[in-house]
């Protein structure tokens, strides 16, 4: 399987000191990947660096998205408060250089996929937590990236939202099939949502675990409370606490 | 009922104030009864008027130049570090400078045919900074998590402050301003006071004029006139910052 992004032997340093690393980690095209780890472990930093935002103080990044074919969702929706929902989601595009009314038109269809349709003229402040989650998933979705980075996306949403945004991101997924890292403190999250959970040790993080999750994507109904399901929980969540103790 | 209550208080100090002159026999040099005042504002409303509008145009103007000059350096400041390294120390040293005290040097300035030009100038000083500062905070207020987005799809400097820091700058240049038109106005006032000749006809040579032939009850005539062009241009920013939000956030 060919890869779309890798870092190999990479150390990032901060004024407090190490933050990640040494880690080496490659990314298949089409696969999803979960970063778990305790806080200040360096997941972010991680998702930074396979996104091209940061430098790594030693070792290698190697990315094959070229421009735009990166997407990042972050923890929060990030969204500008000047432009409707659709304005927010032509952003990427207009960026790079679509003309408007095609990337208008580009954006409308995501909010739709995501759906949000009828929300288009709508502006953040008037959108749930939920749906400006949604936009802003629309928004990395806009480019069909190769790379989809999600830093703790639903972190900050109610259960309820948190599993119906994890299925759609799944099903989304499924139209396009981009290679999708996330980062989260929720191992169930982490392995409903990945084909592969990533387990980094407490700070500076390096990799404590690396299990891969059977099972057809999108999650079939009542996944979460099957033994496969179950079994691959508890592997985490020991690798998760072994990290943590080390 | 609590809308009307400032309306009641002032309307009850007003009644002491008139009932305390006559009763006492007050001077009306030393304290005109609130009557005084009024018939000094209906004798002299036309004079006083044309006054009032010769301070508000002044600070008017002064909040043009001002907003203009303010933004221009603060995008300046925004484009380039050094640029920001050199103008804001210069910035802070005319914030911190009293204004009455460059007037004398303005006013030579200026020269003393043109004391107009000296009052403007000094109108924008005073307006500057508040405009600048919350310009020069709001070109750094943007979401630098929505900046790396920026970043991620290639997004060129120009893109960078026309789509993002522009706009997330508009909250702090509606309160910059806000403030800066009612310093403006102070502004305006303060160099009439330092010019302090006949040649400027606004309220505070109305003051003055009023003060040296002790005619009080016009003097406080003129000083309500100035209070409610404040309140009144205070009131109309506030409404033009709410407006604004209201247009930015969409709520």
């Amino acid at each position: 399987m060919s890869f779309v992004a890798a870092l190999h032997n990479v150390e990032v340093d901060y004024a407090r000191g190490l933050a990640l690393g040494p880690v080496s980690l490659s990314i298949a095209a089409g696969e999803t990947v979960a970063l778990v780890g305790p806080s200040g472990c360096g997941k972010s930093t991680a998702l930074r660096l396979l996104a091209g935002l940061e430098s790594p103080t030693r070792g290698e990044v190697a990315r094959a998205p070229g421009r735009g074919e990166t997407a990042v969702v972050f923890q929060a929706p990030t969204l500008a408060p000047w432009l409707s929902a659709r304005a927010n989601v032509a952003l990427p595009l207009e960026l790079s250089g679509v003309a408007r009314p095609e990337a208008r038109r580009r954006a409308d269809e995501a909010l739709a996929r995501v759906g949000l349709a009828g929300a288009e003229a709508a502006r953040p402040a008037q959108l749930s937590g939920g749906m400006a989650m949604r936009v802003s998933l629309a928004r990395a979705l806009v480019t069909n990236p190769r790379l989809l980075l999600l830093d703790e996306p639903f972190a900050a949403l109610d259960e309820i939202t948190r599993r119906a945004l994890a299925d759609d991101v799944l099903t989304l997924w499924a139209a396009s099939r981009p290679a999708i890292v996330f980062v989260t403190h929720n191992v169930e999250e982490a392995v409903y949502m990945a084909s592969r959970v990533v387990v980094l040790s407490k700070g500076p993080g390096r990799i404590a675990g690396d299990f891969s999750v059977e099972g057809p994507m999108p999650r079939p109904a009542h996944f979460r409370t099957e033994a496969a399901f179950r079994a691959t929980v508890e592997q985490v969540s020991t690798a998760l606490a072994q990290g943590v103790g080390a | 009922m609590s809308r009307l209550a400032p309306l009641i208080l002032t309307a009850i100090l007003l009644a002491i104030w008139e009932i305390a002159c006559r009763a006492l026999n007050v001077a009306p040099y030393f304290l005109p009864p609130p009557s005084a005042v009024a018939v000094a504002l209906r004798d002299h409303f036309p004079v006083l008027l044309g006054a009032a509008w010769g301070t508000l145009s002044t600070a008017v103007i002064a909040l043009v130049l001002a907003s203009l000059i303010a933004q221009a350096l603060a995008l300046v400041t925004a484009l380039s570090p050094l640029a920001d390294r050199a103008i804001r120390p210069l910035a802070s040293v005319v914030q911190v400078t009293p204004v009455i005290a460059i007037a004398p040097l303005v006013l030579i300035w200026a020269g003393l045919d043109h004391p107009e030009r000296a009052l403007i100038s000094l109108a924008v000083l005073v307006a500057f900074f508040p405009i600048f500062s919350g310009a020069v905070a709001g070109l750094r207020a943007a979401d630098p998590d929505l900046e790396r987005l920026f970043t991620l799809y290639g997004a060129g400097r120009w893109q960078k402050v026309l789509r993002l820091r522009l706009p997330s700058a508009v909250p702090f240049l509606l309160e910059g301003h806000k403030v800066g038109a009612g310093l403006a106005l102070i502004g305006a006032v303060v160099a009439e006071f330092s010019a302090g000749s006949g040649k400027v006809r606004g309220l505070a040579w109305q003051i003055l004029d009023a003060g040296n032939k002790l005619q009080t009850a016009r003097m406080i005539a003129a000083l309500v006139l100035l209070g409610v062009m404040g309140v009144a241009l205070h009131a109309l920013l506030e409404a033009v910052e709410r407006a604004g939000l209201k247009w930015w956030r969409g709520r």
